[in-house]
């Protein structure tokens, strides 16, 4: 156990340094930094100063080892083109992420859930078929394509829901929040849906897939002999064993849908960090792109180390398969 | 077998086509048959763009102003030949999808061609000669799996695209993206070939063919390749149609296709902004066509999924 658990940190660490590998060429050969903190007439002189206070005349390998221990430490630089601390711009647009994915999570269970418990129970009938067929259709629908339709139906066409921006925001201290506020909420169901759309499609195959293996297992068939009402047997007995696959997608999904999320929030110019980091990439502004990169890249191997051993503890099976 | 069933001559590939369950398989999908059907119409239409579409849409010379903002021909104020209406330089739409899911398909394409070249043969080299090989590549293969798909695409041809030198822009643009969608992919096709290629490396027919000496590379090509194709098959199906949605994707979000060669995903960024304006032909008909396109591959990806699984017979 001990062991998979070291193999399994080993991994997340060697992933890491690769990604923040990734983060230091992208930042040290996009564009030169000296050219871009100094204007056209300084000197060769002045150049080489810089240069050297910026540590840019040492060896490749000493340069990577500091910007990995000042990354370690939140300390990514400063935005080239806000002259801003580049972990302060970053955290301030967190929450609009993260609240963001969550609600669009919370929205894919809600609605994923059911129908893929109807879909596995009735499955000859005409409405899981349809349901069968459309999340076909769901899932290959690109994402800046549904909030476009939907932004055009609810916003343009019916008026109903506005369409770009947060709404209001209340300021908690360290955290910035639009789900207390009446324009807050109306602005944020049109992103959430269209992010969750693919989430749903996918929780509704996964229940489906599982409802089916587990109504065929010999303790249902023995409630069915008992004489308990279907209702009940679906739903206490049969979905509570489909639970546990769809919380750990779930939550490995979290971390795909923060990133997927800068897509959604383009469409929708929801104040995030995806949308920070896609002006980012407009403006060439190195920094902020190589912070995004290991900042989601972390969330994401954490989330996925995390469900790993999660699983381990709970599935005695992993423990023993080491290659 | 083949003896007893050969009355006459031996059946021709096309025969042997029509004859094998695949076939009877696809016949029985309606779903699969109407997938096929409407994924042809849409590749061939593309290809014949210019033959088909009234407008030449590059051609700026052929460009109207007075044209600019039509409606599609069903509305009022619609003109011939603009079926669906112009954009706000008087660009008919339809020859803008038309050319645009050309370029879309072409990308897609390539880039499921050289993640397969890549990823077959770096798999094929994993699981037949192990060791450091194999190990050195499944890492690559775990970081690049371990980072979200569209983040790395986004930086590897927003940072490339940096360094197109102006004379290779029109042609560089396309590469740049081919590559960025393929280096994720090919990962996907290096596991299964390795997977493959392991179990089928220790069967009797592989040893005898190398006792025989034959060259690593003849055999890993002739002889074990053909046993790893079919999960192959799948996943290049339905890589497609992924690629195709990235490439609208990065397009879209202004590091794909530039405005002067749309891809769909570039038009439906450009026809984004006239969204308030009232000219919501321009964003949605090329966005029904990716659409279209994207449903279309993925339902026939679908389909032979199952019919490849032996398990589901």
């Amino acid at each position: 156990m001990l062991a998979f658990i070291i193999k399994r940190l080993a991994n997340a660490v060697f992933v890491m340094l690769s990604v923040t590998f990734l983060a230091f060429v992208i930042f040290r050969f996009v564009g030169d930094p000296v050219d871009q903190m100094l204007n056209e007439q300084a000197t060769q002189e002045q150049r080489d100063d810089l240069r050297e206070r910026l540590g840019l005349d040492k060896p490749f390998l000493v340069q990577f080892t500091t910007f990995v221990g000042r990354a370690a430490t939140g300390d990514f630089g400063i935005s080239f083109r806000n002259q801003r601390d580049v972990l302060d711009m970053i955290a301030e647009r967190f929450p609009a992420t993260f609240e963001l994915v969550l609600v669009a999570t919370f929205i894919s269970l809600i609605v994923g859930v059911p129908m893929g418990v109807i879909t596995a129970i009735k499955r000859q009938s005409w409405y899981a078929e349809t349901m069968q067929f459309t999340s076909i259709i769901g899932i290959s629908l690109p994402s800046f394509v549904v909030g476009i339709g939907l932004i055009l139906v609810f916003s343009v066409w019916l008026g109903w829901f506005p369409a770009f921006g947060r709404g209001d925001t209340v300021d908690l201290g360290w955290w910035t929040t639009g789900l207390l506020t009446p324009s807050g909420r109306m602005s944020i169901v049109l992103p959430a849906l269209s992010l969750s759309l693919f989430q749903i499609t996918l929780v509704m195959r996964l229940v489906r897939a599982e409802m089916l293996e587990v109504l065929r297992s010999d303790f249902i068939k023995f409630a069915r002999a008992r004489g308990i009402p279907a209702r009940s047997i679906h739903f206490r007995h049969a979905l509570r064993n489909c639970l546990m696959p769809v919380v750990t997608m779930t939550a490995m999904q979290i971390g795909g849908l923060i990133a997927f999320a800068l897509v959604t929030e383009t469409v929708f110019q929801w104040p995030g960090m995806g949308l920070l980091f896609i002006q980012a990439v407009t403006f060439v502004d190195v920094p902020i792109m190589a912070a995004y990169l290991c900042i989601v890249a972390l969330i994401f191997v954490v989330l996925n180390a995390i469900v790993d051993m999660t699983y381990a503890v709970i599935d005695p099976r992993l423990r023993g398969a080491e290659k | 077998m083949s003896d007893q069933t050969s009355v006459k001559a031996v059946p021709s590939r096309m025969e042997r086509f029509f004859d094998s369950d695949l076939w009877w398989s696809f016949k029985s999908h309606k779903s699969a048959v109407g997938a096929a059907i409407v994924l042809l119409l849409v590749i061939i239409t593309a290809f014949l763009a210019p033959v088909l579409s009234p407008q030449n849409p590059y051609d700026l010379a052929a460009l109207e102003l007075w044209n600019a903002e039509l409606p599609p021909i069903w509305m009022e104020g619609g003109q011939m030949p603009f079926l669906l209406g112009t954009d706000v330089q008087g660009r008919d739409i339809l020859s803008g999808i038309l050319y645009g899911t050309r370029i879309s398909i072409i990308i897609g394409i390539a880039s499921v061609a050289v993640s397969l070249v890549v990823g077959i043969g770096l798999g094929l080299m994993a699981g037949y000669y192990g060791g450091w090989i194999d190990n050195v590549l499944m890492r690559i293969g775990d970081v690049l799996l371990s980072i979200p798909i569209v983040l790395v695409a986004i930086l590897v041809s927003s940072v490339a695209q940096q360094f197109l030198p102006p004379a290779f822009r029109e042609v560089g643009v396309a590469a740049v993206l081919v590559l960025a969608i393929a280096m994720y992919s090919w990962v996907q096709y290096a596991r299964v070939v390795r997977a493959q290629t392991m179990v089928e490396r220790r069967k009797e027919y592989v040893m005898a063919s190398r006792l025989v000496g034959t060259p690593a590379r003849r055999l890993m090509l002739k002889h074990i390749l053909p046993n790893t194709l079919t999960p192959i098959f799948v996943a290049a199906t339905l890589n497609f149609g992924l690629a195709i949605l990235i490439e609208a994707t990065l397009s879209f979000l202004g590091v794909g296709m530039p405005p002067n060669q749309p891809s769909l995903g570039t038009l439906i960024r450009v026809g984004n902004q006239y969204l308030f304006s009232g000219s919501w032909w321009i964003v949605l008909f090329p966005s029904i066509q990716l659409c279209i396109l994207v449903v279309a591959v993925n339902m026939l990806g679908d389909w032979l999924r199952d019919a490849l699984n032996p398990k589901l017979r």
